[in-house]
């Protein structure tokens, strides 16, 4: 079959590679039909994520159709048409049973901290991922469900992860009505966040980035009050000005590891590694938050510390709430979300690129040309 | 509908201090009718009580889809390399990509000596990141698919449709560094590949 693989830091190829077979009695092969590019692939990309090895196939954003099924397997079909959380959780450890997918702790030999995630290094598990024309998913009978008839196979890619992500971020900020909400970052995350932001009852929703292209997106799809960080030369100061010095009662955190904002910050995480993230955006939030607030994270950061503020976060009281997103967990309310066009994920696609061109795609998104906010990507077999 | 960039700086107390230096409560700038009538959806979410991740633990086993207690385990495991951490390799594990070589040495070090909770654990697995990186360039030329950083970088995304891709650049602080984060290792490959020829010609000369 034919699969994006890893060949080392900004660089990548499409190589025939074996098709994955069942090795657990709970295994499934999915035939990928649709994929994306995820901002939190860029961080495997640019060589940050520790144990990313040579020849890997990332990808934890597809959609599919069931290929093969193994021996246990009793709620999918060989020919049902799945969405597949980024999770890999085996529904029956004492994380999995209290709701908490994303830190299942059956499913990750490599580490303890973090759960399964297709395509998303050693650290996360070894699990080759879905920017490929097929690829295995454990646990079929918890993770996978039916894309439903009414669903546009964009919106189903999109809910794998950046949507719910976005979705769960809100929740994490435990909005009260009529709160002021910032969103750190207008990417796919940013986005959806805002928008689930007003759901929850925002009276204020404020998305900050730097990208004219993002924060029109925030404007005309999150409906939400933009501030472009390149205007100011203090982003906090500006946030404080904008709430009567009070600071927002929420601020969700929407960036991740490779925070532009501090060219220094930038070279000692994402380009030196001396960082598990560059920290620009989490202590701007920490900053800009007001004292007694909560500060959600839902950015992707590596296992190694990063420089946060931790000081002002106790001094000011805060609650610091994050997580990876249990995905499964948000779908049901999702969909009638957007099936009643409250969330409308689908809206911030922008490219669309065939497998073979999966190169010019990371470089597109990375640099952010051409107005990228998410990039698909199309499988040669769909 | 086209919304504020910024808002109007307006006070919210009635005695004209900022709304931080009294004990007054932030008015809403908008009602909740008015948001309602602006923003699909608003308030479809409001009781905190029933989001989908309130509370953050619900025990709920029964309701996952599994039909086990405990997974059955993957064949394969003996040998595979795990966290410390871990009372043993987990039922189900990944299978992409074992280790290999002097690389899979230098993470399988990581994995046996270090926790999680180590520096030199992370040190390690990114030091063996680059050995797995730079060995498979090496041999890659011994093949009739060598690496190709004009393909594999997508740099050729930088050419195609003119003006527009310059637009929205988010690396323009540091991109004068990827040029030497990304070709510099060929450059200096290249540099040393022309002094070990340089030397190994004049020895065969002298």
């Amino acid at each position: 079959m034919r699969a994006m693989t890893y060949r080392g830091p900004y660089k990548l190829r499409v190589e025939e590679k074996d098709r994955p077979r069942i090795e657990h009695p709970n295994d499934a092969i999915v035939r990928v039909q649709l994929a994306a590019i995820c901002g939190s692939d860029l961080h495997l990309y640019h060589g940050m994520m520790p144990d990313t090895r040579i020849g890997h196939t990332f990808g934890h954003e597809f959609i599919g159709v069931v290929d093969e099924i193994g021996s246990s397997v009793q709620h999918l079909q060989v020919g049902d048409r799945v969405m597949v959380p980024f999770n890999i959780f085996c529904g029956s450890c004492w994380f999995c049973a209290r709701g908490l997918f994303s830190n299942c702790h059956n499913v990750n030999a490599n580490a303890t901290a973090v759960g399964g995630i297709y395509g998303y290094s050693h650290t996360t598990g070894g699990y080759d991922g879905g920017q490929a024309e097929y690829v295995r998913v454990p646990f079929a009978d918890v993770g996978p469900v039916k894309i439903p008839e009414w669903m546009h196979d964009e919106d189903a890619v999109l809910l794998t992860d950046a949507a719910a992500t976005g979705y769960f971020g809100a929740q994490l900020g435990e909005i009260a009505e009529g709160d002021t909400v910032v969103v750190l970052g207008a990417g796919p995350v940013g986005l959806v966040a805002a928008q689930s932001a007003w759901l929850m009852g925002a009276g204020r929703v404020i998305v900050v980035d730097h990208l004219a292209e993002r924060l029109e997106k925030a404007r005309t799809m999150a409906h939400a009050e933009t501030l472009d960080y390149d205007e100011y030369e203090d982003i906090v100061v500006e946030l404080k000005q904008q709430t009567d010095h009070l600071g927002a009662d929420v601020v969700i955190e929407a960036v991740g590891a490779e925070a532009d904002g501090s060219c220094l910050q930038h070279i000692a995480a994402a380009k030196l590694k001396l960082q598990g993230g560059s920290p620009v955006a989490l202590n701007w939030a920490i900053d800009a938050v007001r004292k007694g607030g909560t500060v959600a994270v839902v950015g992707a950061y590596g296992p190694i510390q990063s420089a946060v503020k931790f000081g002002d976060a106790v001094n000011k009281g805060l609650t610091l709430r994050m997580n990876q997103t249990p995905v499964k967990r948000q779908w049901p309310r999702m969909f009638e979300h957007i099936r009643n066009g409250h969330l409308t994920p689908r809206e911030m696609v922008t490219h669309r690129f065939p497998l073979e061109e999966i190169g010019e795609a990371y470089h597109v998104f990375s640099a952010k040309l051409d107005g990228c906010i998410k990039p698909l990507i199309l499988p040669s077999a769909s | 509908m086209s919304q504020p960039t910024t808002r109007d700086r307006d006070t919210s107390s009635a005695d004209g201090l900022p709304i931080a230096y009294v004990p007054d409560r932030p008015r809403m700038r908008e009602t909740p009718e008015q948001l309602r009538a602006r923003i699909p959806g608003w308030g479809a979410d409001l009781d905190p009580a029933d989001r989908p991740s309130h509370p953050k633990l619900q025990y709920s086993p029964d309701s996952t889809g599994a039909h086990w207690r405990f997974p059955e385990r993957q064949a394969g495991a003996e040998g595979r390399e795990r966290s410390i951490e871990h009372a043993f390799v987990t039922p189900v594990f990944g299978t992409a990509q074992p280790l290999h070589g002097v690389s899979g040495m230098i993470r399988r070090l990581a994995y046996r000596r270090y926790s999680e909770a180590r520096f030199g654990h992370w040190l390690l697995l990114i030091f063996g990141d680059r050995v797995d990186a730079w060995g498979s360039h090496l041999r890659s030329f011994a093949t009739l698919h060598p690496d190709n950083p004009i393909t594999q970088t997508g740099i050729r995304s930088e050419l195609s449709a003119s003006g527009t891709m310059r637009r929205g650049r988010s690396d323009r602080r540091h991109h004068l560094l990827d040029p030497v984060i990304v070709a510099g290792p060929w450059v200096i490959a290249a540099g040393g590949l022309v002094l070990g020829v340089r030397r190994f010609r004049r020895r065969a000369a002298g």
